[in-house]
């Protein structure tokens, strides 16, 4: 493997120190002068119709500005965006006509302050004529459901049956078949920061300025098409601390509904949820599933063929909801060689609070359904899980490997991984103390996980999911300059909400041009100055912004190389870059000298170059550019990183109680950039993993109302619930991107959730029990284990 | 999530916080570590238009000795927990505070707060009820002294009277072991259930005395005399067989949590284990 | 609603304004005396991210009210670093473990932390998890957390400096 200077050794994110002094820069610290707050008027009922609004009371209210209600909005604005073909499930940002879920905003309240605004919101008074609701999504699958949105005529926003190879002929041949029923029920990632915005209209200018705790591809130019603005009258500023998204923080009904109040009122607005708005009408609840799972494989544990029905409740309307189905088709066959798979993913609406991006897009469920079946399969054939794996998990000497759905893995050496893993969590041990645990009368279980994260984020699942998108392409860019002091500036066209964009843009340049990378600023310049990007998801930024920083970085090597070149009286080939000097032979010309000539001497600039040092580039998507073939098959990402979780676990025999003790990741996205942030995120993601495993649920009653909606209800792991976690890297270089480096930022998320359930079942495998359903709380696990014993 | 709008004053006498509540007829609150009663007013949950602030009342802090041990309502979690007088006779109470939220809520939280919010499932409401505490309460009127068993009247529902402060728990001292058993889904969440026992042995280690209770099963912390009287004077073994019949002495609740059933089950095998906590307590 | 002249003494300077009796304690930082490096989470006491050292202990800013703190002492975020250009020993520990990633509970978790090892120098791992078990973070599962705050302690026991200042 290349010997890199800085990339993969030990570094501190420059961005720590600003959130360590206090001094970070997030939408609720900024305050722009008369400024108004919004508080929204939330629906509490599941469905029903808008029969009136009485805004009278409210408006009377000292310091409050404006109260706007539905109608008007849409009267002003366009629909937001949908994500696949359903042109008749129209989304405003407040409720036009009929309320939907609960939580759902009806109206929005302005105020001189958020205590006076929430106290206006009181005082609006809606009327509300019931409808019948639908709250299950194997009822809302049913055509005799009522739909939520009526004039789309069914509560089916997509549904398809994928057959990718000779599916029905290996379950006929196959030795063995089982079926199984595996439930994911609703999470999602819940920053600390709800989500945030200012708008402020400049009307002598014809800008508005946002800024906002936003992670979301493309958000500038849906603000502007909603808002029915030129795309260059919008400014997003992203240089604004995010904290932390992990997917969700998408805010695009919030921005409009405050782009428009900004505009209409000519003052600027914030809108910060509180975290009840946050919870119920944030938008920003995860995948919510029930898969069907039917598995075809011979005696030897050699499965043949998979059968995936995978039905996700979507909630009241379709942002990229549906979306979360198609990810995983990029590796719907987890890590495994299976050379058949039908997938018959089907997204409805209910009346719930819409579902929106959790980190991984829909594969973190998926991978727990695949699992849990891998599990099934060697318990169905006495055989070892391990065993079971090694035989099924692509070689080393197989890739780059093709799944029959389309896409080509790039690299892996699971095997090692996996041992690797074993080894340091000693997995024999692990085993032996759980038989011992168990014969002092303990119920005791070690878990084990096998997942890939698809990395690199394009977004082949939009013209998979509707053939009238046909987006082929997910660029990102950065801007580079050496200014004529000689320091380096990088621009990126994105928010960060904590992967470290700043330090890995900063280290990649660093390596390219070998210089201290301490010394190089990066920023997140504003959207109008930004060339194209499409944010931080999909686990892309280590190999596009890398890739895109890297590719600017070589451009301007070059182009100090041919200062030099040209002064050096020698050919290009002649000349050897070390360390931002160029040699030639014994002659050699410093960095300060070239920055010199760049940007004062044109006259010693070789002929037709530009003076000044900067360079761009917008890179592509490794592997992009193709669209799905008739029966659906694409490549949907470039890289896969591999991971292997390996947790033990006891559970209390009276209260159902699951207690983790050691945790063992195996981790390969190939090249780290920067190991500490790499770690950070995949001990995240399995603190994430062990809340949808364990805690986690946006819990809703027979009537459609949230009942989990603060953090009294929706339960996030402390420091008390998260192990001590080992992480065991290995590398397998992608050969497709610029240092070997595959994504990383959904890891640990994507296997803990599979690997914990794991742990728990084989604990309970010695009372007959079993359980495929998250999370799995004490009075679930208790009811299991009382009623094997009830049997015995 | 912001508190409706209310006045505040903050009294500099148990007297003055009395009349004040009098005074805004049934619509003032004490408010006192405020680490429930903020959230509730956050969230608009509750509404008073009076704030009485009862912390810069200093004869409110602070533990005492006497006959019994005296604290203070206004004694924050984390100083009572600490308090040597605390640690040394009401160790019960000592363990149950270590099981109260988070540090950050006992630095905060205070004493008579908690046993004035009155969850169902909150800590110190079932030690204290092991301890046949009694409170003091203070009206406008005079001072009376409460059993704790009589203020506890239901889920967040106490005999205080609109215009009554909680000023004082009297705890009777207790030497001997503890147990305190909690199942929470998280540490320091509110429990689904917790069993506690405070035992004292004879010298042929038959039990001399022992108070057993359950919090987070019903409406309020509740005592099993039943099983007590069973356990008073017999060896504290084959406990399996002594508390088969808990289950059927609780009336337990459902919520979003945990269903009755689960409650139920897990009543006395989590006694049991307060028991025998306490008993190796009471023998070390 | 009455208002109040609340003044406190924060990182040791004394700061007055006039607010509402409902302003809570981090709303009075953050919007009166804007000194915004203390977050708020989810206002109803349970993610830790407001914490403030209120009269010498770790507690929550959204679960007092400012008018109940007037005439308190009161240490925040910004109050941990001995210069505003340089980082106390917690600080720096928590940059050399990358004990962080967003930075929204990082306020919060270093003023528990700060609790800590104002109390105890040598705290377990266990002592540590209890110590910031009320402060909840979503990037970090902890662990960079956890070996942060061991390092400060065994920096500061090295140099010998009494609590976790400067």
């Amino acid at each position: 493997m290349t010997d890199f200077r800085y990339i993969g050794k030990k570094r501190r994110p420059s961005e720590d120190r600003r959130f360590l002094a206090g001094a970070g820069r997030y939408v609720a610290d900024l305050s722009r002068p008369g400024m108004l707050h919004v508080a929204l008027v939330p629906s509490p009922y599941p469905a029903a119709t808008i029969t009136n609004i009485d805004t009278s009371a409210a408006l009377a209210l000292d310091g409050v500005n404006a109260v706007l209600t539905g109608d008007e909005l849409a009267a002003a604005s366009e629909p937001l965006m949908v994500g696949v073909d359903a042109p008749k499930v129209i989304r405003y940002p407040l409720a036009v006509g009929r309320a939907r879920y609960v939580g759902e905003w009806v109206a929005a309240v302005v105020a001189d302050s958020r205590a006076l605004a929430e106290d206006a919101a009181e005082l609006v008074e809606v009327d509300y004529d019931e409808l019948p609701a639908v709250h299950d999504p194997e009822e809302a699958v049913e055509p005799t459901s009522t739909p939520v949105h009526p004039a789309h005529g069914s509560n089916i926003l997509f549904r398809r049956q994928f057959v990718w190879g000779p599916v029905e002929e290996r379950f006929s041949a196959a030795a063995h078949r089982i079926e199984l029923r595996a439930r994911w029920h609703r999470n999602a990632t819940v920053p600390i920061e709800t989500f945030g915005v200012i708008a402020e209209w400049n009307a002598a200018t014809g800008l508005l300025d946002v800024w906002a705790s936003i992670q979301m591809p493309k958000f500038p130019d849906q603000i502007a098409r909603a808002l029915r603005l030129p795309g260059n009258a919008v400014r997003v500023h992203f240089d604004v601390d995010v904290g932390g998204s992990y997917g969700v923080k998408r805010g695009i009904k919030h921005a409009v509904l405050a782009g428009h109040l900004a505009r209409t009122l000519g003052r600027p607005v914030r809108l910060i949820e509180d975290r009840l708005e946050n919870m119920r009408g944030g938008d920003m609840q995860g995948p919510d599933r029930i898969f069907d799972m039917a598995v075809a494989f011979d005696d030897d544990g050699t499965v043949q063929a998979l059968k995936i029905r995978a039905l996700d409740d979507a909630g009241a309307y379709t942002g990229r909801a549906p979306l979360q189905l198609g990810k995983p088709v990029g590796a719907i066959v987890g890590p495994y060689r299976i050379g058949a798979v039908a997938y018959e993913p089907i997204s409805v609406t209910t009346n719930k609070t819409p579902q929106e991006a959790v980190r991984g897009f829909g594969q973190a469920p998926t991978n727990f359904a695949l699992e849990t079946a891998m599990d099934r399969v060697a318990r169905h054939l006495g055989m070892d899980r391990l065993d079971l794996r090694r035989k099924n998990l692509l070689r080393h000497d197989e890739f780059p490997h093709t799944i029959p759905s389309g896409s080509t893995y790039d690299s892996g050496d699971y095997h090692t991984v996996l041992d690797k893993a074993l080894r340091a969590a000693g997995f024999e041990t692990l085993i032996a103390e759980r038989d011992a645990a168990r014969a002092a009368g303990k119920i005791a279980g070690v878990g084990v996980s096998c997942c890939l994260e698809p990395s690199g984020g394009n977004s082949a699942f939009e013209p998979l999911f509707n053939p009238k998108n046909e987006t082929t392409t997910w660029m990102e860019s950065c801007t580079l300059k050496i200014d004529l002091n000689g320091a380096i500036v990088a621009g990126m066209a994105t928010s960060t909400s904590g992967q470290g964009h700043e330090t890995l843009v900063s280290t990649v340049v660093g390596e390219v041009l070998q210089r201290d990378p301490d010394g190089i600023r990066a920023i997140h310049v504003d959207s109008l100055n930004a060339l194209p990007g499409n944010s931080p998801v999909g686990s892309r930024m280590a190999i596009m912004l890398g890739g895109a920083a890297a590719g600017a970085a070589e451009r301007l090597k070059a182009d100090l190389i041919a200062i030099a070149a040209h002064n050096l009286e020698v050919p290009v080939e002649q000349c050897e870059y070390r360390d931002g000097d160029v040699h030639a032979g014994a002659r050699s010309m410093s960095w300060a000298q070239l920055v010199e000539i760049a940007h004062r001497k044109i006259h010693r600039m070789p002929p037709g170059m530009q003076p000044g040092l900067q360079a761009s580039f917008v890179m592509d998507v490794p592997t992009g550019g193709g669209l799905p073939t008739e029966d659906g098959r694409v490549q949907m990402y470039p890289c896969y990183a591999f991971e292997t979780h390996i947790v033990t676990c006891e559970i209390d025999r009276v209260t159902g109680k699951v207690s983790l003790g050691r945790y063992v990741v195996g981790h390969d996205c190939g090249t780290m950039i920067n190991p500490d942030i790499v770690h950070g995120m995949t001990y995240g993601g399995i603190a994430h993993g062990i809340g949808a495993a364990l805690y986690e649920r946006f819990t809703y009653d027979d009537h459609g109302q949230l009942i989990a909606g603060s953090f009294v209800d929706y339960l996030l792991p402390s420091a008390h619930e998260v192990p001590d976690i080992e992480i065991v890297d290995h590398c397998t270089p992608s050969p497709l991107t610029t240092f070997g480096q595959k994504g990383s930022g959904e890891a640990g998320y994507l296997g803990a959730p599979a690997a914990i359930a794991s742990a728990v079942n084989d604990a309970l495998a010695p009372l007959g029990v079993d359980i495929a359903t998250l999370p799995m709380t004490p009075p679930d696990i208790a009811d299991l284990i009382a009623a094997a014993e009830e049997t015995e | 999530m912001k508190a409706a709008a209310f006045d505040y004053i903050r009294a500099d006498s148990v007297d003055a916080a009395c009349r004040a509540l009098a005074d805004a007829n049934g619509d003032g609150k004490v408010i006192a570590g405020g680490q429930t009663l903020v959230p509730l007013m956050a969230m608009r949950l509750t509404r008073p238009s009076l704030l009485v602030d009862i912390n810069r009342i200093d004869a409110l802090r602070g533990v005492s000795d006497g006959d019994v041990v005296t604290i203070g309502t206004c004694t924050r979690h984390e100083d009572a927990r600490r308090d040597p007088l605390v640690r040394r006779h009401l160790p019960l109470l000592a363990k149950a505070i270590g099981f109260v939220g988070h540090q950050q809520i006992r630095n905060r939280g205070t004493v008579g707060g908690s046993l004035a919010n009155a969850d169902p499932a909150a800590e110190i409401a079932l030690a204290t009820l092991l301890l046949d505490a009694e409170v003091e309460a203070r009206s406008p009127t005079g001072s009376r002294a409460i059993a704790l068993n009589d203020f506890l009247q239901g889920a967040m529902e106490t005999a205080l009277a609109d215009d009554e402060v909680l000023t004082a728990i009297r705890c009777p001292k207790r030497a001997g072991g503890t147990g305190f058993q909690e199942i929470a889904q998280r540490h320091g969440d509110f429990a689904l259930t917790i069993a506690a026992a405070q035992v004292e042995l004879n010298g042929d280690g038959t039990c001399a005395r022992i108070a057993l209770g359950l919090g987070g099963v019903e409406d309020r912390a509740i005592r099993l005399p039943e099983i007590e009287q069973r356990l008073t004077g017999a060896a504290l073994d084959n406990l399996d067989e002594k508390l088969k019949d808990v289950a059927d002495m609780v009336d337990p609740m459902t919520d979003q949590h945990a269903s009755a059933t689960y409650r139920r089950r897990i009543a006395g095998p989590l006694l049991k284990r307060a028991i025998e906590e306490a008993v190796a307590e009471a023998r070390a | 609603m009455s208002r109040h002249d609340v003044t406190l003494t924060v990182n040791g300077q004394r700061l007055s304004a006039e607010t509402d009796a409902r302003t809570t304690l981090v709303d009075f930082l953050r919007d009166e005396l804007r000194l915004t490096g203390t977050h708020t989470g989810c206002e109803h006491g349970v993610c830790g991210a407001c914490a403030v050292i209120l009269d010498g202990r770790p507690s929550r800013a959204c679960l007092v009210f400012a008018v109940q703190a007037d005439g308190a002492e009161i240490t925040t975020v910004e109050g941990l670093a001995p210069s505003p250009d340089s980082l106390g020993i917690l600080q720096d520990s928590f940059w050399e473990e990358h004990a962080l990633q967003c930075g929204f509970c990082t306020p919060g978790m270093l003023i528990a932390a700060h609790g800590l090892l104002a109390e105890n120098q040598d705290p377990s791992d266990e002592e540590i998890r209890d110590a910031i078990g009320g402060n909840l973070c979503r990037c970090t599962g902890y662990k960079q957390i956890v070996d942060a705050v061991r390092l400060a302690a065994e920096r500061m026991r090295k140099a010998n400096v009494p609590g976790p200042g400067q």
